[in-house]
Parts: C-alpha cells; structure tokens; sequence
C-alpha cells in the first residue's frame, strides 16, 4: 500500500491519523495520506526562516538549472513515494484513478508542469518583466542606471491546492527560483502532482528544507493561510470568501471566464467558433480558464444553436481512451446535483438547454462505470438570468445577446476575456475594465496560456517589493548614486 | 481474559445494576424525585421502580433528549431533597440560542475527587498551584477545576477564553481576530506563569495547549503535568503532545462533560500506539457505544458506534443520552473493569455541518 507521508522541510514524518485514497470507480483503497495536525504544522512554521536561508544560499541560475533537471526527471524518471517509486506511467494512471481526468488529459497537464519547469527563465522573465534575475541573489542592482532593490516578503508560500485539474501546480513551481520555499496542502484525491513534484526538484538537487508538506484539514489550512507570509489559496467561492480581503492570501477561486464579440465582428462569428468551443471545452472545463460565457451584442442565438450543436458531439468516454476530451464526476452525486441546479435555473423561464436537443440522452450519463456530464450550452435571454454568470466543473457556457455598451457592466468578475472585436474604441474601453483579470485580443482562447505573463496576479509581486535603496558605498559612471538634499 | 479481570467486571456489573436500582428509586420516588421525573413517571403506563432491576432494563424508559435541558424552570431538576441546598447552575452550548442546564449540588466535586485519585503524584505534586487556561464563566469547569486543586492543597489562577465569542469568530470566517483573541488570552497565561513559581499543573485545551507551547517551554517554566480537554484529542495529537510539545510532562487527556462528569484516559502503554480510550465514572456514569441505525443494539469490541452514555447520581438522573460522538467500544481493564470507548470524535454524520469548539 502506498503512503504518503507528511514532508516537514522536506523530512518525511507518519501520521497516526491517514485519509485513504480512492479509485473513483472501484472504491478500492489505492493510497493512505498522512494527516497533519495543525499544531504540528503551527510548530513547524518556527523554523521556516531557517528553511529559506538553504533557499537564499544558492544563486537563481542555479535554481533554474534544478527547475530544469527537474522538468526532465518529473517527466521521464522513476521517483520515490516512501520507499516504493512510480513510474511516469504509473503516475498518469492513478492519477486519472482519483481525480476522474481522463489519462490523456492527465498526461497534457503533465506536459504543462514539465513545460512551465523547463522554461521557467522565460516564466521568470515574463513575472519580472525582464529583471535581471542575479539581482535577487545580492538584494540590490541597478537597472538602465538606476539602483534597484527587492525585498522578499515571506519566508515561505503556503499553497491549499485543489482536485479538479494538475496543471494548476504549474503556478506556484516558481516560488523555488524565486528562493521561496513551499508549504503545500494537497488536495485529498490529488497528492500525486505535488508530491511528485517536490520529488523531482530534490532530485534534481533542490534543498528538501524548501518543501514541506501537509495534507491536513481545514483546521491545517487555516494554520497554513495564517503563518505564511504569502499563500495561495484554490477553492469553490464559498470556501475562498473568508479571506478575500486579507493581501497576504492570493485568492484562485471560480474563474467565470468568457468570450465577447464587439458589435464589428458579431456578424462573422462563424470564424471563431474554433475559439470558442476550445475556450469552453478544453481540459474537459475543468479550469478557471475555461470560458463559462459568451456574450454578443448580435447573432448571439445562431451562436448558441452552432455552439450546441458542436459540443453536443462530444462524448463520454473511458478513462484511457486516447480521444477522451471529458473527466468524470468522482462523487456522482455531484454530477447529478449540478444537473439539478441547471434544471432548476431553467424552469424559471428565460433560459433553454439548446444542447438538449442535439443529445439522445440525458445531460448526466454513466460509461463504463464512470459518471459524466455532457457540454451544456445555455441560451440566456437576459444576463442577470441565474444560469448567465455560473461557472460549473464540466463544459457549460451561457450565451447572452446584450447590447455592446452594457457588456462591460453586467458581464461582472472575469479572470480571463477573449474579445472579439477591431473596435479601437471598445478595445480602449475593455482595457481600462477593472473587472477584467487576463485579456486576449483576437481570436485566442481563453484556456490558452502565455507563460511570460502573470496568472491571476503575479507572483513575483506577491512574493517580493520593490524597496527604495540608496548607497553611498559605490559609484556608476564616476557619479554616486545618491543625490544629497 | 485473567480470572481476576473477570471477576472485576462481574463484580462492577453487579454494582452498576444494584446502583441503578438505587438511583430509579430515588428519582421515581414521590418523596425524593425531582419535579421532571414524577412529572414524567405519570406519564407512563408503568411504574420504573418496579419493572427497572438493573442497567438493561433502562431501555423501557427511551431516550433522554438534551432538549429538556433548555429553559426553565431549572428547579424542576431537583430532587426535593436537595431543593435547599446550595444549588449551582451549569451551562452547556448556547453560542447561539438559549444554552441547556444542568443543575449541581455536590456532584462535579465528587467527580473531580474521584479524578484526582487517578493523578500521580509527580505530575500533579500535592500542594502545587495550577493555571487554568480555558473557558470559565457559566460552565462546570472553572469550579471543578478549582475543587480539583482545592482537593490536592492548591490553588488556581484563572485566564478565561469565551468558546461562544470564538466559535461567533470562526463562523463568519475571521481568522486574525481569532489570532489576536488567542494572543491576548495567551498573553495573560505567560504573565501568571512568569511570576507565579508555585504552579506546576496545567489544565488546558489542545488548541490552547499549542498556542501557548509556541511561546514558552512548560517544562522549563516548571510545569510538570498536564491535564488537557475541553476538545476532541485524537491519537495523533497525543503522540505530537508527548513527543514534541511538552516532552516529560505528565500529559492527561480527558473528556470532560457537564452532563457526565469526567472520563479518564487509560494510562499510557506504548502498546495503544497513542490511542486515547476513556473510562467512564462508573456506576456513576456509564458509556454504551451502539449501532447508529439501531440504537438498541449495542456494538462488539473494537467496533465503531455511537455513544449512549446514561449518567446516574442523586443529584442528575439521565438515562440513555444519544450523543454527537462515535468511538470503538473498549474493553474493560483492571483500573476501570467496564467498557470504554477509544478514539472519540464527532459522529461522522454531523463532522460536516457542526463547528465544534475550537477554542
């Protein structure tokens, strides 16, 4: 039997109390995950300054090279759980056991880790906004003349991570470079990504102070949240709300994400449907990225009526089926209770499933022992409608036809936008939308990433200030920096 | 099973069915019942004194529901016996709505007497002073605890948390006030324990507990046992308590219960691997772990069920309690030769929709 056990800096410590993880399909016990008691966790953040000096001891190239190596031994190589050691293959297999993501999605969230680990310098680049890196390594530089300083602001970066997708960990890998260790409650069907994660980076020569692991429960997440500096926090928004207002916590809740057509391009949208089908279905809607709405100044319905009918193709399929494109509902229960939501929002009027009728079964079906639900595309005849601005785990978009200069107002929190539009002046208006988290202009999903950009708020920013600095001690250009007053 | 074992728990079975004949015919009676009881015998087609002979037969009477304990008037809990007695009032719950009662004479000193005997006398030195740190105000605990040091020669010193104004804290979320409540009553018990030299004994609650480990080391303030509840403790807290946070101290877990008395851990054999198994009072007080679904049938050794606990003195009569907590039924041991219940916790059922006291 697999156990994970609790990493303290890195030290591998057995519970008393273990959780059992389990094959979504068969029941069958496939894993115990040492339980962290908060107090535990309290007294370990006693030594997390000691814990990112082994951190600040080794220079950001190097850190980088490890990012690197680690990449390759996360993809390729045999790493340990406790004294047995999974195979990549393996790791893709129980990983779709858990969580319910087919292996073939598994394997492109795989990619996406092993991407982000092999190109962290450009990620870095695009966080830093091109920062010549060694500066974090003397505390101080100067860039085009100027001297430049950054405070690192935490000695660590809790992180309570989620189930629903392992491409997610690719956003707190940077922390390492950034000479930030990592304390890090795993999802309780999904210890695997972190896990093997972690692993790779100490193989890689990574120090183990720089990783701690917790899986806990609330009351451990809380201690994470409270005692470090800087966290990351995904959650339902429900979960995430009590500590929205605190700046030390980055919040990674619902995305609610969408696509809009400006008035100039409503008409052609025939030629985005491409777009819109992989913003809405990628990574089986899984993600905060995935776009849950669209909406249109015009032609809004033929949008709906093609969108449903393209998604409504789709179909369920095996986990290891290699066109698998939708991930199963773990708890069944689940899928059946936002099938629910979605008809009660319906029978209220205003709403159609155009989906429905392209399908020869229920939105909620179950293949080879696996509950799904299919893509569900909502035609909303207005935005404030209860199923127009729902974000749920599978692929469901609401489309809204609403005047163009009313978009911006009602379409409400949006991590990531794709506007459809040559409008120079809505194009003006869209980027000075305080509502707007990541923007695409053009014809790009909304599920696609561009690693030199940051991700719903930067983790650089989160994790270091920018300081004043003078020095009085040396001279650029014959000239002191420091101008007397 | 040894003989002698065996003969011991022969021997408290008999006591408890024998006890349970004495305390229905005390509370039944016309002349010695409380005001409920007789209120609620008239109710019946059968007179309790005559069909109950022993422990089993206390099914015929259901359920006591904690219900009953919530409003007034609370007089009509006393035994008319005891109507002019010093009488004292002890709240349970109540963070919201009206808390439940339980009305006292003599009862928790006896309890806490009776716990005292089961101390050592290195952790908890006769005659040492104790820092209380945890909830006082309407609950049993502070004067119990003050009798309990009373009873051993000491004295205590008091830091009060409120558990109501906490759990109001963690409902709507507010976590760094939560942190700043937390620091300033920790910050009380590290101003008595800097300068009050006679105190070695510690009651405390596991939250507390580390809260306060984090900013002082017990053992070298001089403290030298421990007596922690208030809270559920698992094995794991057990273990992380005797290993890492106060390492040579006489760490005690407990449950405690206003409507019980106090349960005591079995002592400590590496053989448990931690477990925390109570004993209940006996005959005073006694735990049955049952099925669930079909709270009549009781559970084997070692099965998990859900805790029936029946308290019995002449002060508090409360057959059959159902309460929010599981365990796995514990078998009896030389100290305590009648059934325990190891690992406690909420009752699986509720462990998503109750805050349970965090404090």
């Amino acid at each position: 039997m697999l156990h994970f056990p609790i990493l303290r800096a890195g030290q591998p410590y057995k519970s008393l109390s273990v959780l059992d993880v389990t094959n979504f399909k068969t029941g069958e016990k496939i894993a115990e995950l040492s339980q962290a008691n908060s107090g535990l966790i309290r007294k370990d953040f006693s030594q997390a300054e000691k814990n990112k000096q082994t951190l600040n001891d080794l220079p950001v190239h190097e850190l980088l090279t490890m990012c690197n190596n680690a990449a390759a031994l996360f993809m390729k190589e045999e790493l340990p759980i406790n004294g047995a050691t999974q195979s990549p293959e393996d790791y893709i297999r129980i990983l779709s056991s858990t969580t319910g993501m087919p292996e073939v999605l598994c394997r492109k969230n795989m990619d996406k880790i092993s991407f982000v680990l092999d190109e962290m310098e450009t990620v870095l680049s695009g966080l830093t906004r091109g920062l010549d890196l060694s500066i974090l390594d003397q505390g101080w530089g100067s860039e085009n003349g100027s001297s430049l300083s950054y405070l690192c602001t935490t000695n660590s970066l809790g992180a309570i991570l989620p189930n629903n997708s392992p491409g997610v960990h690719s956003l707190w890998l940077p922390s390492i470079p950034l000479k930030v260790p990592l304390v890090l409650k795993p999802g309780t069907q999904e210890p695997w990504t972190p896990y093997r994660v972690i692993q790779a980076f100490i193989a890689a020569g990574c120090p183990p102070e720089a990783f701690s692991f917790y899986p806990t429960d609330y009351s451990g997440a809380k201690e994470i949240l409270l005692r470090s500096g800087r966290s990351m926090f995904f959650g339902g928004a429900s979960t995430v709300q009590a500590w929205e207002k605190d700046p030390r916590v980055q919040i990674h809740g619902p995305g609610w994400s969408k696509v809009l057509f400006g008035e100039d391009q409503a008409e052609n949208w025939q030629q985005y449907l491409d777009t819109l089908v992989d913003s809405i279905l990628i990574n089986s809607g899984r993600s905060c990225l995935n776009a849950s709405g669209v909406w249109a100044p015009s032609h809004a319905r033929e949008i709906a009526e093609a969108l449903a009918k393209r998604l409504a193709k789709i179909q369920a399929k095996p986990m290891d089926d290699p066109e698998a494109q939708l991930a199963a509902f773990v708890n069944p229960a689940v899928a059946e209770s936002i099938s629910k939501l979605i008809e009660s929002g319906l029978s209220e009027g205003g709403a159609e499933d155009l989906t429905a009728k392209y399908r020869d079964c229920d939105r909620v079906v179950a293949v080879d022992g696996c509950t799904f639900l299919l893509p569900t595309i909502i035609w909303c005849e207005r935005p404030e409608h209860p199923l127009a601005n729902t974000e749920l785990l599978f692929p469901f978009a609401s489309v809204i036809e609403i005047p163009q200069n009313e978009i911006l107002k009602k379409m409400g929190q949006t991590l990531v936008l794709t506007a459809l539009t040559e409008d120079k002046k809505f194009i003006q208006r869209i980027l000075a939308a305080p509502n707007v988290d990541r923007l695409n202009l053009g014809p790009i999903p909304t599920s696609k990433v561009s690693w030199d950009q940051p991700h719903e708020g930067n983790l650089f920013e989160h994790l270091y200030k920018q300081r004043a600095f003078q020095s009085g001690h040396f001279l650029t250009n014959g000239r002191k920096f420091v101008n007397e007053i | 099973m040894r003989d002698s074992l065996s003969q011991k728990i022969k021997q408290a079975r008999e006591e408890l069915d024998s006890h349970v004949r004495e305390m229905v015919e005390w509370h039944f009676n016309p002349e010695t019942g409380s005001e409920f009881w007789l209120d609620y015998a008239s109710k019946l087609d059968f007179d309790p004194r005559k069909e109950i002979g022993g422990y089993a037969d206390l099914k015929i009477l259901g359920h006591f529901e904690d219900t009953w304990l919530r409003g007034g008037p609370v007089r009509k809990w006393v035994p008319k016996p005891l109507l002019n007695e010093p009488i004292y009032v002890f709240e349970i719950g109540g963070s919201t709505g009206v808390p439940k009662t339980r009305v006292n004479i003599r009862d928790f000193q006896t309890d806490y007497e009776m716990f005292s005997e089961t101390l050592s006398d290195d952790g908890f030195p006769k005659g040492a002073d104790w820092l209380m740190l945890g909830p006082t105000g309407p609950r049993r605990l502070r004067l119990a605890i003050e009798h309990l040091a009373q009873h051993r020669g000491g004295m205590v010193f008091f830091v009060d948390l409120d558990p109501r104004w906490v759990n109001k804290l963690i409902k709507r979320g507010a976590h760094e006030e939560l942190e700043l409540y937390t620091d300033h009553v920790v910050g009380q018990a590290l101003n008595i324990l800097r300068v009050h030299e006679n105190i070695h004994c510690l009651f405390t609650t596991p939250k507390l507990l580390e809260a306060l480990c984090e900013k002082i080391n017990l053992t070298k303030t001089g403290i030298k046992g421990i007596f922690c509840g208030g809270t559920e403790m698992n094995a794991q807290f057990n273990r992380f308590a005797r290993e890492e946070l106060v390492p040579g101290i006489d760490f005690v877990p407990t449950y405690g219960n206003t409507l019980m008395g106090l349960a005591v851990n079995k002592p400590f054999d590496p053989a448990d691997n931690y477990a925390i198994i109570y004993y209940p009072p006996a005959p005073r007080a006694v735990f049955e772990l049952v099925n669930p679904k079909n709270t009549e049938e009781s559970v084997d050794y070692g099965e998990t069920g859900r805790v029936m606990l029946t308290t019995l003195t002449k002060e508090f009569f409360m057959p059959r309690f159902l309460e929010r907590d599981e365990g796995e039924r514990a078998e009896p041991i030389e100290p305590f030769p009648w059934d325990g219940v190891a690992n406690l916790r909420l009752l699986s059922s509720l462990q998503k929709s109750v805050v349970v006291g965090v404090y």
